[in-house]
């Protein structure tokens, strides 16, 4: 804005940030890179919501059910037919891209608060389907999944220890929002914009919302389909609190804390949150919902746009993609 | 099935559940006190008050300090727990003052926070134990009805919610301050025009809904109990019930609430295997029918 075009700035703090993030096994410990491996992969998920709550303006209330239905995708595969991570992330970015058409289908012909409810309502019932499908999930007790591996064939290649899984999720994060940022630059990502900002307009102007919506929503399920993969082979455990009301509100909070629409946001927001419920969890053990509240409070009236909206408040960096504040979600 | 079939099959099942089919209905009419100030307060207001679940809670706690605390008279303790509620109305409505012009998001996360805050607020006060107070001497006995005995406080529930449904509906549909009120709902900037302080009537609503909400704790602690989680379990149920019955409409909140509370009480008691699933399934079918709810429009 000052000094500098505003584009190069950005694209300077961009390639800043993904050195950073290639040094990191070299900065952190092992525990500090595990935070960061499990921040990187929610903030996928959670940036895959952000093109729904930001971008489209539907506030999806329900977003881990895709998220599960890929991690359940993965942890099945793994188990019953092979470890190899690409099989694991075809079959999670799959069904989850199923799952989301078949119930993105009725969701999208609702508006505001009847879209949240009916996106909590499929991801409680996909949730109860989870614990109650015992022969399949095992229930509350949840699926131990093996190590996965690149190689072909099982145990050739094996992501084994902290150092090579971060790089492989990294790769993997940076393809997935790289793709996200590829939508909302295209030509499709700003009808998606026009149709948060004046829907009749856009159906006026020969635009097909229901369809723009439900593609989107197609998308974003299937790139919460590949988070949730990763999820799973990060951790190699699968359970239906994956699944659970608590993710979903955790990303909602990640993209709000982050600043919508944004992308970049999310994955702020989630390293917010991630990092705020570690240290809330040991210092206040069990007064953290007095403290998240306190937070929530203070981003409505303090931060508007969300963390990432600082820069620009400060006149740091200009913002490539303006958006209204509180948009028309 | 003909009539008369029907008719042979009703008596069967309204011998065999009629515990579950009143207990439904007890539920569905705490409910309706619940969901009726949230819907008044977003067809107004434009506002998902997320923190209407706490306020429920607040409410059952304030009542349970002034009977069983303090040692004073039922009355007393609604009487204490409604004037909480209506006050805390305003003070929403002074917090939401400065972001009313933002999205829905906005206030939502405000009010999530504000629920947050409460709830743990009030567990630092009443710790996390059940809580109950006990109902009025008068109502401590059983009532038959249909040849089976039922507890006569919660007919009495049932009763006082739907003479609150009654009369909210006839104030809001026959009288002057109604009138404002669905103008306000249509169009505020006219009303606003004809000289009418929007914002009164709107603080007016917001103060009535949290108070029936408070109400409703009240009434609903002997049969429910007061515990933390109680709060997002009552507002979720309120939620699924103002969108089954359409945002804004009383009709639709009441109906919402008697669906909802048949769908958690007999549905449990004729299918259990398809109980975990009711809840939300029935709100998936209904919005599958009609994306609007209930009584809702576009």
């Amino acid at each position: 804005m000052r000094a500098l075009a505003p584009g190069r700035a950005a694209r300077l703090v961009q390639l800043a940030l993904v050195a950073l993030l290639a040094m990191a096994p070299l900065l952190l410990g092992d525990f500090r890179l595990f935070l960061l491996t499990e921040i990187l992969i929610f903030g996928l998920f959670a940036a895959s919501l952000d093109l729904l709550v930001g971008y489209t303006g539907l506030l999806s209330l329900g977003h881990a059910a895709y998220l599960g239905v890929g991690s359940y995708a993965t942890a099945l595969i793994a188990i019953h037919l092979t470890d190899n991570v690409f099989a694991g992330i075809a079959a999670a970015v799959l069904s989850s891209g199923v799952v989301a058409a078949a119930t993105g289908w009725l969701a999208v012909r609702t508006r505001g608060v009847y879209f949240l409810m009916l996106t909590l309502a499929f991801a409680q019932l996909l949730f109860t389907l989870a614990i109650t499908w015992d022969s399949l999930t095992h229930g509350a007790n949840g699926l131990p999944t093996p190590k996965p591996t690149l190689g072909p064939g099982d145990g050739g290649g094996a992501l084994d220890g902290g150092t090579a899984f971060y790089y492989y999720a990294l790769v993997a994060f940076l393809i997935g929002f790289g793709l996200l940022r590829a939508i909302v630059a295209s030509p499709f990502g700003r009808t998606l914009v026009g149709i948060r900002e004046n829907e009749a307009r856009m159906r006026s102007l020969g635009y097909g919302v229901a369809r723009y919506r439900l593609a989107v929503f197609c998308i974003a399920g299937a790139v919460a389909g590949f988070a949730g993969s990763l999820t799973v082979q990060h951790s190699n455990y699968m359970s239906p609190s994956g699944i659970s009301f608590e993710v979903s509100t955790l990303a909602l909070i990640a993209v709000i804390i982050g600043g919508r629409a944004t992308l970049v946001g999310a994955v702020l927001g989630s390293a917010f949150v991630f990092i705020i419920r570690d240290e809330l969890s040991s210092a206040f053990n069990e007064h953290w919902r007095l403290v998240l509240g306190v937070v929530f409070i203070g981003v409505v009236y303090l931060l508007p746009r969300g963390l990432s909206g600082l820069p620009a408040r400060t006149g740091l960096l200009s913002r490539r993609i303006q958006t209204t504040a509180g948009g028309s979600a | 099935m003909t009539f008369a079939a029907v008719g042979a099959a009703l008596p069967g099942l309204l011998n065999e559940h009629l515990v579950s089919i009143l207990n439904g209905l007890a539920v569905g009419m705490l409910l309706f006190t619940m969901a009726v100030g949230l819907s008044l307060i977003f067809g107004l207001m434009d506002v998902l008050n997320l923190a209407h679940g706490a306020i429920f809670l607040l409410g059952g706690y304030v009542a349970f300090q002034v009977i069983v605390g303090e040692g004073q008279s039922w009355l007393a303790g609604l009487a204490v727990a409604v004037g909480f509620g209506a006050v805390a109305g305003l003070a929403l409505g002074g917090i939401l003052r400065p972001i009313r012009h933002r999205g829905h998001l906005d206030q939502a996360l405000l009010t999530l926070g504000l629920a947050f805050v409460l709830s743990d607020l009030a567990t630092i006060f009443w710790g996390s134990d059940f809580q109950t107070i006990p109902s009025p001497v008068f109502l401590q006995r059983s009532v038959e009805v249909l040849g089976q005995f039922y507890p006569a406080y919660r007919l009495a529930v049932m009763g006082v919610g739907f003479a609150l449904a009654v009369v909210v509906y006839l104030v809001v549909e026959r009288t002057q301050v109604g009138a404002v009120l669905r103008a306000a709902v249509e169009d505020r900037a006219m009303v606003s025009a004809l000289g009418i302080n929007v914002g009164r009537v709107m603080l007016a609503v917001l103060a009535l809904g949290t108070a029936l909400a408070s109400f409703g704790g009240v009434i609903g602690a002997p049969i429910l109990s007061l515990s933390p989680g109680v709060d997002a379990e009552v507002l979720i149920l309120a939620l699924i019930v103002i969108v089954i019955g359409g945002l804004g409409s009383i009709p639709g909140a009441l109906v919402g609430a008697i669906v909802i509370g048949q769908v958690q009480s007999l549905g449990t008691a004729l299918v259990p295997q398809v109980a975990p699933f009711a809840l939300f399934g029935a709100m998936v079918i209904v919005l599958a029918v009609r994306p609007e709810g209930i009584f809702g429009s576009r």
